[in-house]
């Protein structure tokens, strides 16, 4: 019996090659990503979305290994069902969290991926958390994925306290144009979700009409 | 980390962190070396490798106008850089910024990478620090901003940028070279803007 062919050097599709952005605001939250998908030099998806509902109003940005990201937020999809029944009502964004974090921490070295989580409950209102390698953490607003790196001092000197919804879909539109710009992993068209009490509201941008910037 | 505009004025500027291995041996560098009367490079990589060219660069230059009898062109500063760079590219590890004004083509912004390319752009940002305020510098930089305007912009990306590096820090110089003349202007840590810290 021949085994079959295991080549450890074949490139697996990751989003890690991504940008990713969640933001707070009072009665809600913003949340968006790019949409590519590449394994190794080849962008396997140009269009996917990397927004996962975890629960009606809660949801989570991809990054890292899909596979790896997708399947997490799959089983804590799973686990907030069960839990909300259990408790009778719509879960906390902190349990959503909390569950993504016990995944991530736990097989820390099995698994690469980074979720941001974020979403709307009626007792604390719009929440962010990171929960890179396992921790967990509580953020006005939150960047994530390759092509955050670009961002950090656009959106440390965008951010101000009391943004209003649409500052905040402003904001994450003009934060994930000028990643996608600048870095080569992150591309495609600009999805974002806008999460508040009254509902979801998911949106696409398509590439031509993201906002430009100067460009040399 | 240097961020450089090009204008009716060149703020040229940069952090003044120096490290051996994760050492911070001297928190006071300026890392805008003056090659000419009014063109400067701002260094980044190896600083004993980017002190040694300039260096170099320096002596060519000041022949080169001797011979010329006239001030350099930014472009020949630039290529002068960018021969050396290009030509020791093996062993060298450093990258500039060439900034300056002359009478042909007025303020110039000119980028000579590690590898040795040379590039001609309206501005420029570089260094360990310049991943983080890319997507600043796009967003808010315009063509044909005043003085006052460009060292705002300049301070602004600078202080975001030592925000987030944690290997960029000490005190931000920045040099403003015009048609007039060259003058420093220095911003220690504790003077500059601040931002939302989350």
């Amino acid at each position: 019996m021949t085994t079959g062919g295991f080549s450890l050097g074949q490139p697996t599709p990751s989003v890690k090659a991504t940008t990713i952005i969640a933001i707070a605001f009072e009665g809600g939250v913003v949340i968006g990503s790019d949409s590519r998908v590449s394994a190794g030099a080849s962008v396997v998806n140009r269009v996917m979305n990397k927004l996962s509902p975890l629960h009606d109003k809660i949801y989570c940005a991809l990054s890292g290994s899909a596979a790896d990201a997708q399947t997490m937020a799959e089983i804590v999809n799973y686990q907030l069902d069960v839990h909300s029944i259990e408790v009778g009502e719509d879960p906390l964004v902190r349990s959503a969290a909390t569950l993504v974090k016990n995944i991530s921490y736990k097989y820390k070295e099995e698994l690469s991926a980074h979720l941001i989580v974020a979403g709307w409950d009626r007792r604390a209102g719009g929440q962010v958390y990171v929960t890179l390698d396992g921790l967990l953490a509580r953020q006005p607003f939150a960047i994530g994925g390759s092509g955050s790196s670009y961002i950090y001092g656009f959106v440390d000197a965008e951010y101000r306290q009391g943004m209003t919804k649409k500052d905040c879909q402003e904001f994450v539109v003009n934060a994930l144009a000028l990643a996608m710009n600048r870095d080569g992993s992150s591309g495609g068209v600009a999805y974002f979700v806008t999460i508040d009490k009254d509902g979801t509201d998911e949106k696409c941008i398509l590439g031509n009409k993201l906002p430009t910037f100067f460009d040399e | 980390e240097i961020p450089q505009h090009s204008l009716p004025v060149i703020p040229d500027s940069t952090t003044s962190l120096a490290l051996s291995g994760s050492y911070v041996s001297n928190k006071m560098i300026n890392k805008l070396i003056q090659v000419h009367d009014k063109i400067f490079c701002c260094i980044a990589g190896s600083l004993a490798d980017a002190q040694a060219v300039t260096k170099m660069a320096k002596f060519q230059l000041s022949f080169h106008s001797i011979q010329m009898e006239a001030p350099p062109l930014v472009k020949a500063a630039a290529s002068v850089l960018k021969e050396l760079c290009y030509n020791n590219r093996e062993e060298l590890q450093a990258g500039f910024i060439t900034a300056g004004w002359d009478r042909k083509r007025g303020p110039q912004v000119y980028t000579v990478s590690m590898g040795g390319m040379l590039i001609s752009q309206p501005f420029t940002i570089g260094g360990s620090g310049s991943t983080f305020i890319y997507g600043y510098a796009d967003a808010k930089f315009k063509p044909d901003m005043s003085r006052e305007e460009c060292l705002q912009f300049t301070t602004n990306a600078l202080t975001l940028a030592i925000g987030r590096d944690n290997v960029s820090g000490g005190v931000v110089h920045m040099v403003v070279i015009t048609e007039d003349g060259v003058e420093h202007v220095v911003v220690p840590g504790d003077k500059l803007p601040k931002f939302h810290d989350e």
